[in-house]
């Protein structure tokens, strides 16, 4: 009998879970705040989903019903994306060591 | 047009890349690399899905513009906001990671043709239950979120908002969700799926209403976990294994910063979440029961100690952020290295309204992060240190936690700033803290009140060194 692809998925969720947990525990506690908008950023990784609901529409109406609910997702996303990451890289940028004092 | 197995492998390599950013996280030497990781995994997660759809007519062109447009408010945001703000700020993302996961959701469940789910009225049996729990999910954060932005932001007030049969009612619009659930995979109905959305939204709010203000790094990390499932829901719907393990990262990530809050606090997870911290009866109990005396002093008797001082720790809180006051504390402290005292910083895990928020205020007033210590680090130096500086934090600094079995801080770990020769406590009045309890530490013989605002404070005593 064929294994379905639902428990390989399962299987990837469940270890990564357990990657995550032991990965996170080893996050220095002083970027903790760092760690929560790049978290913000990387779960936007949602936004795959937005863009193959917004190209579902066929060429002649771009915008229906449902593909609406895909571009608005995408530019929600992209707020993510772009403002976490960014966000991120502009608190990691002041972290610094004492040797490095003027 | 690649194949499906291809953009498999590519979506296997982004979640990896995802992984790598936050295990860069571990110190701040990597941590740049790390966010680097990050921003490349995305960059071939959103190509991928370009190449796999293959379709780059005039809907593609409006996916660019839709991005952009999205990305332009993001990165203007993230250039503009000030440090201090960042709570309200992830709070707001959050949000948005939630509405998103709901339109995606919703987009699936109006056109399943398009990922291959099925069609309308007859979607596979798991595909519905993952996308109605990614749908729920997402808008149980959305409203979640917004609320604790609107909490954070100051426009709806930090105070628990409580009312009779919350609990119970709470519950209920919980159950209801699973039986909704239940109902749209029998019925598969639209009407249901709506139903089941805006009950969702209900919840999130009832959730976090009765949740007060400086239990806020409890509920941005839960927060942040609940963004997480919801992406990990929609990723088992699309079949996508970057979003799976993605949001398994995610969802882990902020169970783990939950818990590590509650432990700050000595609070169960569930206590935060049933809200309404230091009952009432407590706080009547305590109140005007002795007034007792302090020893207030100004800038320059603060001076005139930290002058003749060895060594100064620091114990910064919410206090700071609020005034504002980690330039002129950099300032401060500066001045007394001059004068070859030892500065260091205490930081108590729930210190601010997110974790690590003090971190990274006194990163951004240009304290070397190695002058920067967490409790368990430094609480025993209290002990042979000179003057402890107390500027915005109270209730963490409280020594009833250690004595007193009857309030209800009891257990939770507190700097033993007491222990110093002498504390300096800047503070605006004599109030009680979040929790509604006196500070022993204000009526200590060795404490040395300074009754005003943080940053002014701050920038006499500097004056006056």
């Amino acid at each position: 009998m064929e294994i379905d692809p639902f428990i390989f998925r399962l299987s990837i969720f469940i270890l990564s879970i357990f990657v995550g947990y032991y990965v996170v525990w080893s996050v220095t506690p002083s970027l903790h705040t760092p760690l929560m908008s790049v978290t913000n950023a990387i779960s936007s990784v949602i936004i795959v989903g937005a863009i193959i609901a917004s190209l579902s529409g066929n060429s002649s109406s771009i915008f229906n019903e449902s593909s609406i609910f895909g571009f608005l997702a995408i530019s929600l996303a992209a707020i993510n994306i772009f403002g976490g990451f960014l966000v991120t890289q502009r608190m990691l940028a002041m972290y610094k060591k004492k040797k490095g004092k003027k | 047009m690649i194949s499906a197995n291809l953009s498999a492998v590519f979506y296997l390599i982004s979640g990896v890349l995802f992984i790598l950013a936050l295990r860069g996280l571990s110190s701040p030497e990597t941590s740049r690399q790390g966010n680097f990781f990050g921003i490349l995994g995305m960059i071939i997660a959103i190509t991928v899905t370009f190449f796999s759809i293959g379709n780059f007519s005039t809907g593609f062109v409006f996916v660019v513009i839709f991005l952009l447009a999205g990305g332009l408010v993001g990165a203007f945001i993230a250039y503009k906001i000030p440090m201090t703000a960042m709570p309200e700020l992830v709070a707001g993302f959050h949000s948005l990671v939630g509405l998103a996961a709901v339109f995606v959701a919703i987009s699936a469940f109006l056109n399943p043709d398009a990922f291959n789910l099925g069609t309308p009225g007859n979607i596979k049996l798991g595909s519905l239950i993952e996308m109605s729990i990614g749908a729920a999910v997402g808008a149980i954060t959305f409203s979640g979120s917004i609320i604790a932005f609107l909490k954070l932001q100051g426009i709806m007030s930090g105070s628990p908002i409580t009312f009779k049969g919350q609990h119970p009612l709470n519950v209920i619009i919980l159950t209801s969700i699973f039986v909704l659930i239940y109902l749209l995979c029998k019925s598969q109905s639209s009407n249901i799926f709506w139903i089941l959305l805006v009950v969702s939204f209900l919840i999130g709010f009832l959730l976090i209403i009765p949740i007060g203000g400086a239990d806020m790094p409890v509920v941005i990390s839960m927060l942040n976990s609940y963004s997480g499932w919801a992406a990990a829901g929609i990723g088992f719907t699309l079949e996508n294994t970057a979003l799976i393990i993605t949001g398994a990262l995610v969802g882990s990530s902020g169970a783990i910063l939950s818990y590590i809050m509650c432990k700050g606090m000595n609070r169960s997870f569930f206590n935060v979440i049933l809200g309404g911290f230091g009952g009432t009866d407590q706080l009547g109990a305590k109140k005007n029961t002795e007034q007792r005396p302090v020893k207030s002093g100004n800038a320059d008797d603060a001076a005139f100690l930290m002058k003749n001082a060895s060594s100064v720790i620091i114990v910064p809180g919410y206090g700071m952020a609020v005034a504002q006051a980690q330039h002129a504390l950099r300032e401060m402290v500066d001045t007394l290295k001059k004068n070859d005292i030892k500065v260091s910083y205490a930081i108590h895990p729930v210190a601010g309204r997110m974790p690590g928020h003090m971190n990274v205020l006194l990163a951004e007033a240009n304290v070397p992060y190695d002058e920067v210590f967490e409790l368990e680090e430094i609480n025993n130096d209290f002990a042979n240190a000179d003057v402890a500086f107390v500027i915005g934090a109270n209730d963490v600094t409280n020594p009833v936690a250690k004595t007193d079995p009857q309030s209800p801080i009891y257990g939770m770990p507190v700097l033993d700033v007491e222990k110093c020769k002498s504390v300096l406590f800047v503070k605006r009045s004599l109030s009680p803290g979040y929790a509604g309890i006196d500070n022993d530490l204000f009526y200590k013989e060795n404490t040395l009140m300074l009754f005003a605002d943080a940053k002014k404070m701050t920038e006499d005593i500097t004056k006056n060194l």
